[in-house]
Formats: structure tokens, sequence, C-alpha cells
């Protein structure tokens, strides 16, 4: 059997919009995967602290203050320091287009804006996991 | 979002309608529907005016006295806010509607690490006096009433605004504000918390307490099923928990031993408008009736000012949609039209292209003018309550009511409305609605045009608010400057006494008010409260 994916859905710093992540997070294990949810208002520091004790596959950020770029800076950098940086990262909320590319230059694979459907941000984590496991 | 459900059958004809508050929506209404559902004109609607008030808390609506216009604005530092300000005003607008940056909405001062990437970014950064006194600099605070989306730290806020009307010169009898303080609200659906939900209530209730003798034109608390929708529920849930919120208010600054003729004047309401038209506008109508009969018959209010549901309604974000903005700019029309038949006091729309930034000047003039056309040009200001009468509306009207009552029970039955969320029951039940919207959004069963339908055409580019980080620094610098200014010695004496004051449980307004004059920093004393307090920690809905 298919080993589940796990995934850490989290919610970065200050903003408290979590409609998206909750409903995000429902629709992830309605999927199959195995869902921990971070709750609000989380640093940088506590969201890897929590990747690695649960030992997930992936990180979901989801970001709607329009403070994206230097959050997802600040996370990519600690990863690397603690040496998770295998871990697959992936970003949802308000994105403006103009940053996609500001987005992926700092190592951010999957960037799923505001409406983008469930199932194409779902194939998109289970097809680019698969070469890895 | 907040379609209804169509059901069509082969020849595309449509065969049912079902509302998102459940509610099945026949082909035709007649004199027959009224009569089964126990319509009684007298009963239910009286004119406009007297209770319970379904047609309007006035007697002659939008004749006697148009809406407030208040569109949500603030970024940066104080003085850009300021400068939205004097052009939004002079170009009609007739209150404020103050937006702070999540910075300050969380009690962090500029330079705290945490608030690194946030200052000044989807509000106005304030730290101290020094902001408020730039950005109400040149605003006639006895004129134009404002509103500040406040939460966590709206006891501070108000502080601070009244510590600026006094340095301004404006009597504080003259002054109106209406701090959002809603921080059950924040706990279900917008996240800006930062107290114990008891402690937090107790804030609100010094708010309410203080205003009451103090700033007697201040509104200390705007109840919002506003963001609880917006995060999921249905129209009749938003209108359910928002009046168990408001009764929790109520209930603590009864336990003071305050009368509730005495304060509950000062509650006002802040609704969404987005959805069914029908749907909103029964909405709106069934609420300002229920809460009439809430405030007489589970409270005992007398007087007939104590009974009136004022509100804000508007914005309606989420039904906006971020595939082709433009659109948005039509839906809004519509919004606002729901939130003038429903009589609103005040009204604000979320701006076009708030899917993808900041309003720009040219987007929240949109919305500005949007209301000025509905009142000076098509005729919402000629008659109160104009769908009043209508086999459709009145039948729709009395089903909502019974909804929302029902809805009610079940917060009362689970023992209020702190307990519904230090469980998670109203988190939980709010996320279950808002993943089932999404799925039938994504399945097409609920249609949102140009975005599961009707999506071909070219794509809109919006003109992005800038961020500026010389704001920031700024911002950082005029902190610094207030800190080397001001009497240090005075200020750390005021903390200790505020601490002294919220561990003894006295009303902590006074004592908010000298930290504010002195400069204290919306950070310090947030320390004060924390260490007090301590901090909420969310149930796992999951």
């Amino acid at each position: 059997m298919e080993k589940r994916i796990r995934i850490l859905v989290a919610k970065p710093g200050l903003d408290g919009h979590d409609r998206g992540a909750k409903v995000v997070a429902q629709a992830l294990r309605d999927a199959g995967m195995e869902v921990i949810y971070t709750g609000l208002h989380q640093t940088i520091d506590q969201i890897t602290n929590t990747a690695i004790q649960e030992d997930v596959d992936v990180i979901g950020l989801s970001i709607m203050s329009g403070a994206h770029l230097p959050i997802c800076e600040k996370l990519t950098k600690e990863m690397k320091k603690k040496k998770i940086d295998d871990i697959m990262v992936v970003v949802g909320g308000v994105i403006p287009k103009r940053d996609i590319p500001k987005l992926q230059k700092i190592g951010i694979e999957g960037i799923f804006p505001g409406g983008t459907p469930f199932d194409e941000s779902i194939r998109w984590i289970k097809e680019h996991l698969r070469p890895q496991s | 979002m907040g379609v209804a459900k169509y059901i069509k059958n082969e020849k595309d004809e449509v065969q049912e309608v079902i509302l998102q508050s459940g509610i099945h929506i026949k082909p035709l209404y007649t004199q027959k529907d009224l009569e089964e559902i126990g319509f009684d004109p007298d009963k239910d609607l009286a004119p406009p005016g007297e209770y319970p008030f379904t047609r309007g808390i006035h007697p002659l609506g939008y004749r006697s006295r148009e809406w407030t216009t208040r569109q949500y604005t603030g970024f940066g530092a104080p003085k850009e806010t300021n400068e939205r300000f004097k052009l939004m005003i002079s170009h009609g607008q007739t209150g404020l509607n103050v937006a702070f940056d999540l910075p300050t909405q969380m009690g962090l001062d500029s330079d705290d690490p945490l608030a690194e990437g946030e200052v000044g970014r989807v509000g106005m950064a304030v730290d101290s006096l020094r902001d408020f006194e730039v950005a109400f600099q040149g605003i006639p605070l006895d004129r134009i009433g404002t509103g500040l989306t406040i939460n966590a730290v709206a006891s501070i806020m108000l502080a601070m605004f009244q510590a600026t009307a006094e340095k301004y010169g404006f009597k504080k009898d003259r002054v109106s504000t209406t701090p959002q303080n809603d921080i059950l609200k924040e706990m279900i659906g917008r996240g800006a918390w930062i107290f114990p939900v008891k402690p937090a209530v107790r804030l609100i209730g010094d708010t309410i307490e203080y205003s009451m003798k103090e700033l007697p034109r201040t509104n200390p608390v705007s109840v919002c099923g506003y963001h609880i929708r917006e995060s999921g529920c249905s129209p009749v849930q938003e209108i359910a928990y928002a009046f168990q919120i408001a009764n929790t208010y109520i209930e603590e600054v009864l336990k003071r031993g305050h009368q509730i003729d005495d304060f509950v004047r000062g509650f006002t309401f802040n609704l969404n408008v987005f959805g069914n038209l029908w749907e909103q506008v029964a909405k709106f109508r069934a609420a300002r009736k229920l809460w009439a009969i809430n405030l007489k018959e589970r409270y005992g209010a007398k007087e007939s000012r104590s009974l009136l549901l004022r509100g804000i309604f508007g914005g309606g974000g989420y039904g906006m949609t971020k595939a082709q903005p433009e659109n948005n700019i039509i839906r809004g029309a519509y919004y606002a039209l729901a939130a003038a038949l429903g009589g609103a006091q005040t009204t604000a729309l979320c701006s076009f292209d708030e899917a993808y930034t900041i309003p720009t000047p040219r987007a929240a003039l949109l919305s500005l003018r949007t209301f000025q056309i509905l009142m000076e040009e098509i005729g919402l200001r000629d008659t109160v309550d104009p769908l009043a009468g209508s086999y459709f509306i009145e039948t729709l009207t009395k089903q909502m009511e019974q909804k929302i009552i029902e809805e009610m029970k079940k917060i009362d039955e689970m023992g209020g409305m702190i307990k519904a969320v230090e469980t998670g029951y109203v988190q939980k039940e709010v996320a279950r609605q808002a993943y089932e919207f999404d799925k039938g959004v994504q399945k097409r069963e609920l249609i949102k045009v140009g975005m599961n339908k009707y999506t071909e055409g070219e794509e809109m580019e919006v003109e992005l608010h800038e961020y500026r980080q010389e704001s920031v620094e700024e911002q950082i610098q005029r902190l610094r400057e207030v800190k080397r200014e001001r009497d240090n010695r005075k200020v750390v004496q005021l903390l200790k006494d505020l601490e002294k004051a919220a561990r003894d449980e006295k009303n902590v307004m006074p004592y908010l008010l000298e930290c504010c004059k002195a400069y204290a920093t919306v950070g310090e004393m947030t320390k004060v409260f924390k260490e007090v307090y301590g901090e909420f920690k969310e149930p796992s809905i999951f």
C-alpha cells in the first residue's frame, strides 16, 4: 500500500484569516492525506519544529496578508539551517501573479493562489512528491 | 459567494431554489402563504420606527437621514492614511473606518521582531498617541464618526482616540467613535485574538461601562456577524451567532450591576451583504425584529431606543471573486442595494480589487460612487422599507426569523457563546460549512459568474497598491523618537498602575487613558495585559 502523505497546514505570522487553511485541510484529508493543522499566529521556528516532530512530507502555508515573500524567505532559510529542506513547501492565499517567479526563486515549488480548485493542488502535490518516495 | 442552489430539469427550467439558509423558495407566493406562516401585520410589522421595528428603526427611513458611508481605509504610515481619509471626505464620504496593520491588531509595536514584514501592510501602523495625532490631523472629529477596526486591543485604541480628541480640542461628549471591539467573533472567524476568552470579554465590559459615563456618543461595540459569515456560516447563523455574542457582552455588563437601558443603545452590528438578494433583505428585517424582542423579553429593556438594531451592512468580501475582477463592481452595486433595501444605517463595500490588493484610490472611490448613485440617482431614499407587504418578502422574513431562533437555541442549550467558542463548536460548524460551500462552487452546483461559468475572456490586470518599505523605517524611527522624548519614568509608573488595576479587576479604561496620554506604546500596554491575563489557546477542531 502507498504510504499516506503527511502534510502540515500552517498559518505563519500574524494574519488570522483561516477559512482557506481550514477548508484546504478538510479537502486534503478527504483526498487521503494525514493533515496536521498548526493553528494561528505561528512563528517560522514553531512551524519548522512541528514539521520535524510530525515528520511531514509537505509544509503548506496559507498567507493572506501580502507578506508571503518575507515569510517564505524566512522559512526556506530556517529549513536549510535545520536541515529539513528536503520537505516540500507549497503556498496558498492572496498571491499576485507578479510574485510567482519571486516565490519560485526563493524555492517554493507549489503556488496556489486563492480560487485554485482542490483537485488541482492535490494532484500537483501527489505528482511532485512521487519521485522522492 | 453565497448563491443559492438551483436544480433544473432537462428543459433548463428551474425546479428547485434552495437558499443557503436551507429555505426552499417557491415559484409563486400569494396571500395564502402569509396565512399559512401565521403572518400578522400588526404583530409582525407595525409602522417603521415602532416595535418590533421590522420595517426600520426610523419612521421615515432614508428620507430623514441618508446612510453614512464609511469605506475601510488605512495603510502604511499614519500620514498616508490621513491623506486618504481627506481624499474620501472631499469626495463626499461621511464617516471613517480605520484599518490597522496586523502588528497593531495583535498589540505589537512596529519594532517587535514578530512584526517584521507586516508593518503598515494591511492597515495603518499605530504605536503611540503620536501616530493617532498624525492620522486624525485636520479631521473634524465632532462631525465625522470614526469606526476603528480593532478588537483584542480595542480598549487601548478607544483610550487613544479619546486622548487624540482631547488633544485637538474636541469635547469628549461631542466625538463619536465605533471601535469594533468584538473579540468572540475574532475567535470564531478573523483570528486577531490575544487574551483568553474570559478576560477578553471583561475588557469589552470595561469599554462599555466606561463609554456609558465618559463617551456618550461612542458606540463601544460593533458585534460582527460579518466575519463569521465570511468564514463560512449561513446568513441565519450569522445573525444567531451575532446575537448570542451580543448577549454575552450584555451579561458581562449586567453582572456589574448596570441597567440594560443605560448601556445597550451603544451596541451596533456589522453584518454582511453578499449572497441571494432576497435572503439578505429578509435577514435584515428579521434581525431587526428579533433584536428588539431579545432586548425586551430576555433582558427587560424598557426604553424604545434600547431596542433598535443599528448597523453597518456592507462589505461582501467573500462574494467577490478574484477571477474577472471588474465583475465585482457590479456585484458591489447589488450588495449595496441589498443593504439599502435592508435599511442599513451605515454602509461600506469591499472594493473590486480587494482579492488582489489594498484598494487603490480609484477602486475606493468607485465603491463610494455606488452608494451615491443608489441614494441620489435611482430612488433608494424615496420611501421607507419599500419591499414590505410583499407576499414573498414577508413570508421569507418569517421563515428566516424562525430559523434564527432555532439556531440561537442551540447556543443557549450549550450554555452560551463563551462555552460554544471555548469548546470550538462554532468554529467547527463554520469550517464545515465553508468546506461544503467551496465544494459546491468547485462542482459548479453553485454558480459564480466569471469564476466557474462564463470564464472565457481576457484577464484584467489589476493595479496593485505599492507597499512602501520606507514608511516602515519612518514608523520605527518615529517610535524611537517618541520613546526618547517622553517622560519614561512616568510611563513606567503608569504601566505599573495599569497592571495593578488589571489584577484587581478594576475598570482599566482610565488607566489606559493616562498611559496613552503619556505616550506609552500599544506594545507596552498589551504586554501588561498578557502578563496579567495570559493568552488564548485555540481549541483543536480537527
